[in-house]
């Protein structure tokens, strides 16, 4: 059993192979309450594979995982989400034959068990934290929309604030910004901005200008390892990197 | 402008009116179902067509059952059938305890049991017969028995995340292992044959026209109760979560839900549903045998459902009616053709109305009666959304 950190996630040593493909290497990483960090690394590095293993989605092979000092790599997906992490998918995933108050409200964390959502009634604080949520995200007004109706860049704001309603600890979003228009992507990092200032996020991220635009720490992956963590200038100006990313 | 107060549920009254009727159209439509069956038609049929209808009100059950695990939840079960009959042989297997009395019975080798037992050379009655002896044990057990059926076929394959066309025929080929069982132990429930010649319950004779009209008003309640329960079920949030898993099952559980139980338990409510249907066609019609619940009844009651509109709970309902009443009129009007109308009918409407007949309602009823009441917004409104939000947007720079 390893140590306790004061780390509110803690990765190590974690190793995952589809049929001897090692797709994450004995990769090794920290992240501390309140940071944002951004992965970034060229297409197949991992990227993607780091945060299933985080959510449960994919099994490790070995390593652990903890957050807040509890191990994860054994729990299923829905309770590694009540421990307090919430994720967004690359492409928008959100349910479109609801609205999106309902989107929206079927991440409120009470009443997740079968009996508890027969029981769930939309209390006053229900609906309160849900108009919340959605003014954050702008989208009050499209409440009772169909999702299905909302462009490509309302439903990217739309499951960022379904991971809001979850209130987690940790967010991770894979790609937030794809698809968005130039003013889409501004009002997104101001959104990110505001929302990283209670609690961790993980983004995955291609777009370099948007990832300067926000990133306290960026780390680069390649081939499942880390090849550099640091400040985005750092990292912009290192050799390894330019080589294997930025200047292809 | 939306505000909080018109998505919030305060009040019991205003709560249980939400969710059993939504709004003033869900209460016109229910009442609309409970005139035309309680009121028009046993005023207007005669007492064999009546009967009819009893009996394809049964299959409305099963139907409802499919609206829930099927239309909402994404769970296509070929195998309902089996529910069916679970209720179906219970409530026969009391009502012929009843009818081999002693003294019915007193030229068999064992007086007291069942005919067919006799039959078999069985001459003892088996001891989970004894259960059927009380009423009351019987109606629990016509709720428990689907629900245990139910949850032990579903809950390993909901866990293992069998889904889709595997979890069809999985269920497929249950109620083809429960065909054969009945079958093969005839002794035990009649065979091939069913079991038959029921009379009384509760030394009431069921065969009369008067009481069959009886049992035909209790069946009407008991449908219009389960719309109510289905409706209810589906406004809570487990309703909007099953809608959600079944367009996407992964983004649920990343919101925290363990979609097994989710789906296990509407499964077992849709699999008591069809129970209840089957044991009061066992007291409408007087029989029970294996033919009525082996495969191909069980994928007529996913027609009725898919005609009738799978999402729709009322839909379902008149899918039942209206596939039986065609069912009989053409075998009765073309005894040779009828396989090949009935069939033409369900291609057409499968291409032309993949919603089924409540999609006629949906578009071209609807907009006409219910304009304002309509909740999804139109596509100009729309525009008109999207144009305002792209001024609101904060500016980044």
């Amino acid at each position: 059993m390893p140590s306790d950190t004061d780390f509110l996630l803690a990765i190590e040593d974690l190793t995952v192979s589809f049929d001897g493909f090692k797709a994450v290497d004995a990769l090794t990483l920290y992240i501390e309450k309140g940071e944002l960090r951004v992965i970034i690394g060229p297409n197949g590095a991992g990227k993607t594979t780091v945060l299933d293993l985080i959510s449960g989605k994919t099994k490790a092979t070995s390593g652990s995982i903890r957050y807040n000092n509890i191990e994860l790599t054994r729990m299923k997906e829905h309770q590694i989400v009540r421990t307090g992490i919430g994720r967004k998918f690359q492409t928008p995933s959100i349910y479109e034959k609801l609205t999106v108050y309902e989107n929206l409200e079927i991440s409120y964390p009470i009443g997740r068990t079968v009996l508890g959502s027969l029981r769930f009634s939309r209390s006053e604080t229900v609906v309160q934290r849900i108009y919340d949520v959605a003014a954050e995200i702008f989208l009050t007004d499209v409440l009772d929309m169909s999702a299905e109706l909302l462009s490509h860049g309302q439903k990217q704001w739309l499951e960022i604030g379904m991971l809001l309603v979850q209130d987690p600890e940790l967010i991770m979003l894979d790609e937030p910004v794809a698809g968005m228009t130039a003013k889409e992507r501004d009002a997104t990092a101001v959104l990110l901005k505001k929302i990283a200032k209670q609690r961790s996020i993980i983004i995955i991220e291609h777009d370099m200008d948007f990832v300067a635009k926000i990133a306290d720490r960026v780390t680069v992956l390649h081939l499942g390892k880390i090849i550099k963590e640091g400040t985005m200038d750092e990292v912009q100006n290192d050799a390894t990197v330019q080589d294997v990313y930025l200047g292809h | 402008m939306n505000t909080p107060l018109k998505h919030s549920e305060s009040g019991f009254a205003k709560l249980m009116y939400d969710r059993l009727f939504k709004d003033k159209e869900g209460v016109i439509t229910f009442l609309i179902l409970a005139v035309l069956l309680l009121v028009i038609l046993p005023f207007t049929l005669s007492d064999f067509r009546l009967n009819l209808t009893g009996k394809y009100l049964c299959y409305a059950f099963v139907a409802i059952g499919l609206v829930m695990c099927w239309g909402h939840a994404g769970i296509l079960s070929l195998g309902q059938g089996m529910f069916f009959g679970a209720g179906g042989y219970c409530m026969a297997m009391f009502l012929k305890l009843e009818a081999s009395a002693p003294e019915n019975t007193a030229i068999q080798t064992t007086p007291g049991i069942p005919d067919f037992m006799d039959w078999n050379q069985v001459t003892e009655l088996p001891w989970f017969w004894e259960l059927f002896k009380s009423l009351p044990m019987t109606i629990c057990l016509i709720i428990v028995v689907p629900a245990v059926l139910a949850y032990v076929m579903s809950v390993f394959y909901f866990k293992g995340r069998v889904s889709g066309v595997v979890f069809a025929i999985l269920t497929q080929s249950m109620v083809a292992a429960m065909w054969y069982f009945i079958v093969g132990n005839q002794g035990y429930f009649g065979g091939i044959n069913g079991i038959t010649d029921l009379r009384t319950i509760l030394g009431w004779d069921i065969r009369n026209p008067e009481s069959q009209r009886i049992l035909y008003f209790v069946c009407v309640v008991l449908l219009l109760l389960t719309v109510l329960l289905s409706r209810y079920v589906l406004a809570t949030r487990l309703g909007r979560v099953l809608v959600a898993q079944r367009d996407k099952e992964t983004r649920v559980r990343f919101s925290g839900y363990n979609i097994t139980s989710f789906k296990v338990f509407i499964f077992c409510l849709a699999a008591v549903i069809s129970s209840i249907g089957g044991a009061l066609f066992s007291l409408q019609v007087g029989f029970m045998s294996p033919n009525l619940i082996g495969i191909q009844p069980s994928i007529d009651m996913v027609i009725f459902t898919a005609v009738g509109g799978r999402e729709s709970i009322l839909g379902a309902v008149f899918g039942a009616l209206l596939v039986n009443a065609a069912r009989t009129g053409l075998s009765e009007a073309y005894p040779t053709l009828w396989v090949f109308l009935y069939g033409f009918a369900f291609i057409g409407i499968v291409l032309f109305l993949p919603k089924g007949l409540a999609s006629i309602y949906q578009t071209y009823i609807r907009p006409r009666i219910f304009k304002s009441s309509n909740a999804q917004a139109s596509p100009t409104e729309v525009t008109e959304a999207s144009a305002t939000f792209e001024q609101e947007l904060p500016d980044a720079k």
